[in-house]
């Protein structure tokens, strides 16, 4: 399954890595937020587990806002404010 | 979706921020759970009914499903630890790295002053560098090194899987590199292989990595910070002053200092400006502090990780005195397992964590059993380590535990997840684990054998080992920064709203 990053609203985007493996969904997650403007948000959707330390720790290093985590099966969906 | 709002949605759990592990564990996680750790229990209990000796390698599978359990819980990779830096700038796996090298550092200087080390020094030299280059950006290209692949596979992650089968058969391949590849060589280092007076058997003269071996690397020096400084290895002055001080904690400090000066400072100082509270020595301090306790999972996993290894040490030596043996192939002898036994009659036994040389010893006997290669004529099978039987190898025991514990503590966490690799992911599993194979041959070792277990024992080639991987997972950080914003930029021309 191909990364897909698209415009879901006004000043909401989403990202979906689903399938991707480290480093990947880390790098793509912040290649999105440094083209979106403070404010905006993401839903990030992925499945590694391992990716997800890291994307919590780059966002809280950064400034950005975590909202939300949902976690189903091994699937996670969070929704991250750029600050 | 409204900002800051909880909310359950189809099929969905909401977790609390930064642990994305919140789900009560399903019903079926459990049962499997119960089921893997009661397989290797079953199999521990079966095979010392069978006979005593087994509990040698019963020792080696449960210190490996430990390993996995810590791994899996604490997501410790050391592929992320560099590449997460030059990535994304997140220091979180790098400071767990170290907080574990310096726990096993404790752990085993008291074991080798107590003098139960089985640890021995490797030759350093300017091959340490290259080969941890190599496995570097071999890493980053798999996305895990070779620990973090062996728990990725029990997270049902078959890119890993993948990683693994790439860098156990370009290992067994490298090994045994003959034929056009003996041209590579130089003269030098055919005559000192050839000088050596080793068996004819393992043709010393034949063989790139032989004459690699033999010829090269056994000319180096080998040494520990302990007999660098003036003191006997395993006195309590040399254990931990020469290998846990000098050795370990004043380099792991210096490197901790590096990365929050360059990765984190900035950060925590841009927040503590927001709060209103003052710069200065003290909030140079209390960053530093937040840093090291950033990720308390990863710290958690480093300090079991680093005791479990001490520990091991302690075992293995101690069974090995129980038994009245210095290596596990006189167990097999004893069991009726002789096949694959080294012309010493050894087999690989390191006593302590090791992952990559009995990936290359599996696909070896594959080879051997299955293709009928005569990969016993050279000097890293033959003379070395062995091929025995995978079913009886006590360091395949361990990585198979790994991979099981791995998957125990990702199913209790409702992590364990089938992944099926895309061709892409595929093809980076293939191409980083290739590097890698290389790399852990050039290295004897990988970030576990070569690094880890050296610089947490005193040994400065793991120093030049980790600088290597550093400098080579900066170099695969590069490429793949290239390759997401190449990705990304076909996206962005169908979200012509974003400003780039």
């Amino acid at each position: 399954m191909a990364m897909k990053f698209e415009k879901t609203g006004d000043g909401t985007y989403s990202l979906d890595v689903k399938g991707y493996v480290c480093p990947h969904p880390q790098l793509y997650t912040k290649s999105a937020l440094s083209k979106m403007k403070p404010g905006n948000t993401l839903r990030l959707v992925f499945d590694n587990a391992s990716s997800g330390e890291s994307i919590a720790a780059m966002v809280d290093k950064e400034g950005d806002e975590l909202l939300e985590q949902l976690t189903s099966g091994g699937s996670y969906e969070w929704t991250i404010r750029k600050s | 979706m409204v900002p800051g709002a909880a909310s359950i949605e189809a099929g969905f759990a909401v977790s609390k921020p930064v642990s994305p592990a919140g789900e009560k564990t399903s019903k079926s996680n459990q049962w499997w759970a119960f089921a893997v750790t009661g397989t290797f229990l079953a199999i521990s209990v079966g095979v010392y009914a069978a006979n005593e000796l087994y509990v040698y390698l019963s020792a080696y599978l449960w210190f490996g499903f430990i390993y996995g359990m810590c791994l899996q819980y604490g997501r410790f990779c050391f592929s992320s630890a560099y590449r997460d830096l030059f990535a994304v700038g997140v220091p979180r796996m790098f400071v767990g790295i170290m907080i574990a090298t310096v726990l096993f550092s404790l752990t085993a200087s008291f074991v080798t002053a107590t003098g139960m080390s089985g640890f021995h020094p490797a030759p350093f030299g300017i091959h340490s560098v290259v080969a941890g280059l190599i496995f570097g950006f071999g890493m980053v290209f798999s996305g895990g090194c070779a620990s973090g692949s062996l728990y990725k596979t029990g997270e049902g992650n078959m890119s890993a899987a993948l990683v693994v089968l790439s860098i156990s058969i370009t290992q067994a391949v490298m090994a045994d590199l003959g034929g056009w590849f003996n041209k590579l060589v130089p003269a030098s280092w055919h005559a000192a292989a050839m000088a050596r007076g080793l068996p004819a058997s393992v043709t010393p003269g034949d063989g790139w990595m032989d004459q690699y071996l033999a010829g090269y690397v056994w000319t180096k020096p080998k040494t520990v910070f302990s007999e660098m400084l003036g003191f006997s290895n395993d006195s309590i002055l040399g254990a931990f002053l020469g290998n846990l001080l000098v050795g370990v904690v004043a380099p792991a400090l210096v490197l901790l200092v590096g990365v929050y000066l360059i990765w984190s400072r900035k950060g925590f100082m841009k927040k503590r400006a927001r709060e209103g509270k003052p710069a200065g020595l003290g909030a140079d301090l209390a960053g530093f502090w937040t840093m090291v306790m950033s990720s308390k999972r990863t710290a958690i996993a480093g300090l079991f990780l680093g005791i479990a290894c001490g520990l091991h040490m302690f075992v293995m030596t101690g069974l090995r005195t129980k038994f009245g043996i210095e290596n596990a192939g006189e167990i097999l002898k004893a069991v009726g397992q002789d096949f694959g036994l080294s012309v010493r009659g050894t087999v690989f036994d390191p006593g302590y964590w090791y992952v990559t040389t009995q990936e290359a010893q599996w696909v070896g006997w594959v080879f051997n059993r299955v293709f009928g290669v005569d990969n016993m004529q050279n000097i890293y099978f033959g003379l070395e380590n062995g091929i025995p039987n995978p079913l009886f190898n006590p360091a395949d025991w361990m990585s198979v535990a790994l991979i099981g514990g791995a998957a125990v503590m990702a199913l209790l966490h409702n992590e364990f997840k089938w992944k099926k690799p895309t061709v892409e992911l595929a093809t980076w599993a293939i191409i980083g684990g290739f590097f890698m194979g290389i790399g852990s041959r050039l290295g004897l070792g990988c970030n576990i054998g070569a690094f880890f277990v050296r610089t947490a024992n005193g040994d400065p080639s793991g120093w030049l080992f980790g600088l290597g991987m550093i400098g080579g997972a900066y170099f695969g950080v590069r490429f793949f920064k290239w390759w997401t914003e190449r990705k990304m930029a076909k996206q962005m021309e169908a979200v012509s709203e974003i400003q780039v």
